[in-house]
């Protein structure tokens, strides 16, 4: 089956964070040890919205050697397609759930001398679980996590708790601006960069260490992005002979899973290249929403990532 | 003499490519031999060769064929250029510049293999992506293999087969090469059929 072997868990734990956030703890419902994970991994939580089966990729934020149960944050998004919403009314303590085996995009690079992390609102979650990691090994590095105020800074207090001045909070109500330029202009050399936050931040740092001259192989970031919505469109088929539609708040992977189509996946945010799917033919606009695609294959119009791309126009043929 | 184009080979084989200069902070470049001439190419594509000279840290010592085009280096004009008496030497003192340096730095290695895999393997052993620093081929094409057998390294080896300078084994010199060991994997040509050995051939020049 798509998406590879599944763990069969309970939620143990429902601990609201702030306002926005609210923090869940799995463990193994046969009472053992759930897999190995490292620093940076997600995992996707099947979600049965009322009749509507959801996929969300959430990264696991528990100390990666705790395999007693794992640990995931999730920001509550009132204008999303609603599987943060589903998670903060629906899910409760004592339900089942099932997960996907953890995947990580987000690996630390252990050669590195030095890690040095930027996160932005909700994107601290894989930072928590890659400061575990090296905390244990002794690895070096430095946080500086921008939110909106001390109330929506998730983690901040334990955070600087347990890791002191390597940490550094910025707030936008205060006018805290982090000093970008600065910081990467005083990395040693062998210093990698990790960034997850919203676009505009993840915009930010790469330009910025572009302009600073990093090395491309320095510098990570968390690419995961939510399918969006858009208008609705159709598509054939072409090796299971079917045409089917995809609605509003869908995505074209959904819809094939809701056409009983067993397409491949994994990260289901557009970054790890397993759903990529040839197109057949091609009468308008794919919406390239993924980070998997080169530029020359989006513009080739002859590859989709149906997790999250869209399509406009007359006819769209894929091999699927 | 130009860039050197080797003939396709496995995988493992290091190709190399055209310096190019890179916006950055600092500009650390190590060279020897004819690997000059590439420096000098380098500086003539910047923008503005100027500024970036004025960010520049030359690194350089003579090629194994006893090509020293140091004169060259020293009137570009760099803000740093130090002549070193040998490979080992030139290393020693890289390892002073590397300890002080910051990401933003650009990174280009230039002349022999052994010149270039050495230095590339102090720069990675730091945690600095290997991909991300330019390296391009000039002058002498003779290899630093390392004795499969022993683990003996023989520098500026010449012919294949070739006696290892350690253990005495006759060895074939494969493509097969080490980024970890900066060395080119010499295995024993006569492991089976003991005093078989082909003429040696001179393959690096």
């Amino acid at each position: 089956m798509s998406g590879g072997a599944k763990l069969n868990v309970r939620v143990a734990e429902v601990v609201k964070v702030n306002d926005l956030i609210t923090r869940f703890r799995f463990v193994a419902r046969d009472g053992g040890l759930l897999p190995a994970f490292s620093g940076g991994a997600h995992t996707v939580v099947e979600m049965d919205d009322h009749g509507t089966r959801r996929l969300n990729p959430y990264s696991l934020m528990s100390d990666p050697e705790d395999r007693s149960g794992y640990e995931i944050s999730v920001r509550r998004d009132d204008t999303g397609r609603g599987g943060s919403l589903y998670m903060h009314r629906h899910v409760k303590p004592g339900m089942d759930m099932v997960l996907s085996h953890p995947v990580n995009l987000f690996p630390l690079d252990n050669r590195a001398r030095k890690h040095l992390f930027i996160a932005g609102g909700i994107g601290i979650t894989p930072f928590l679980a890659m400061a575990h990691q090296l905390a244990r090994f002794g690895g070096r590095f430095e946080l500086h996590y921008a939110t909106r105020n001390p109330a929506l800074c998730a983690y901040g207090d334990s955070l600087t708790t347990r890791y002191g001045d390597r940490v550094h909070l910025y707030y936008d109500d205060n006018g805290d601006q982090m000093p970008l330029a600065a910081l990467l202009s005083r990395q040693p050399l062998g210093t990698h960069l990790y960034c997850c936050g919203p676009k505009g931040m993840l915009n930010w740092v790469r330009a910025t260490a572009s302009t600073a001259g990093w090395a491309d192989h320095a510098v990570h970031f968390e690419e995961f992005t939510a399918p969006g919505t858009g208008a609705p469109f159709t598509v054939e088929l072409a090796a299971s002979k079917k045409t089917i539609t995809v609605g509003t708040t869908q995505s074209l992977l959904e819809a094939m899973e809701a056409a009983g189509v067993d397409a491949p996946y994994l990260c289901r945010g557009g970054a790890c290249g397993q759903c990529e799917t040839d197109v057949v033919r091609c009468d308008g606009r794919i919406d390239h929403r993924d980070h998997w695609l080169t530029p020359e294959d989006m513009a080739s119009n002859t590859k989709i990532m149906p997790c999250v791309s869209r399509f406009e126009g007359k006819t769209l043929v894929i091999d699927r | 003499m130009t860039k050197t184009d080797f003939p396709p080979s496995i995988r493992s084989r290091p190709v190399y490519g055209e310096l190019a200069p890179r916006p950055g902070s600092f500009h650390l470049i190590v060279a020897d031999g004819e690997g000059a001439d590439a420096v000098a190419q380098l500086f003539a594509r910047a923008d503005d060769s100027k500024a970036m000279l004025a960010k520049s840290h030359i690194l350089y010592t003579a090629g194994p064929n006893g090509t020293d085009l140091w004169d060259r280096i020293e009137a570009l004009g760099a803000a740093q250029a130090q002549k070193a008496a040998s490979i080992p030497t030139l290393l020693f003192r890289l390892a002073r510049v590397l300890q002080d340096m910051q990401m933003g730095a650009q990174i280009y290695l230039t002349g022999t293999e052994g010149l270039i895999g050495q230095a590339e393997r102090d720069i990675m052993a730091l945690g600095f992506p290997h991909s991300d620093i330019q390296k391009e081929h000039r002058g002498s094409t003779v290899r630093r293999v390392q004795c499969v057998h022993c683990k003996g390294i023989t520098e500026n080896v010449r012919t294949d087969p070739f006696e290892c300078s350690h253990c005495g084994l006759h060895l074939f010199v494969r493509d097969h090469y080490s980024r970890r060991l900066a060395a080119f994997q010499g295995v024993n040509i006569d492991a089976e059929d003991k005093g078989q050995i082909p003429p040696a051939v001179e393959r690096f020049k």
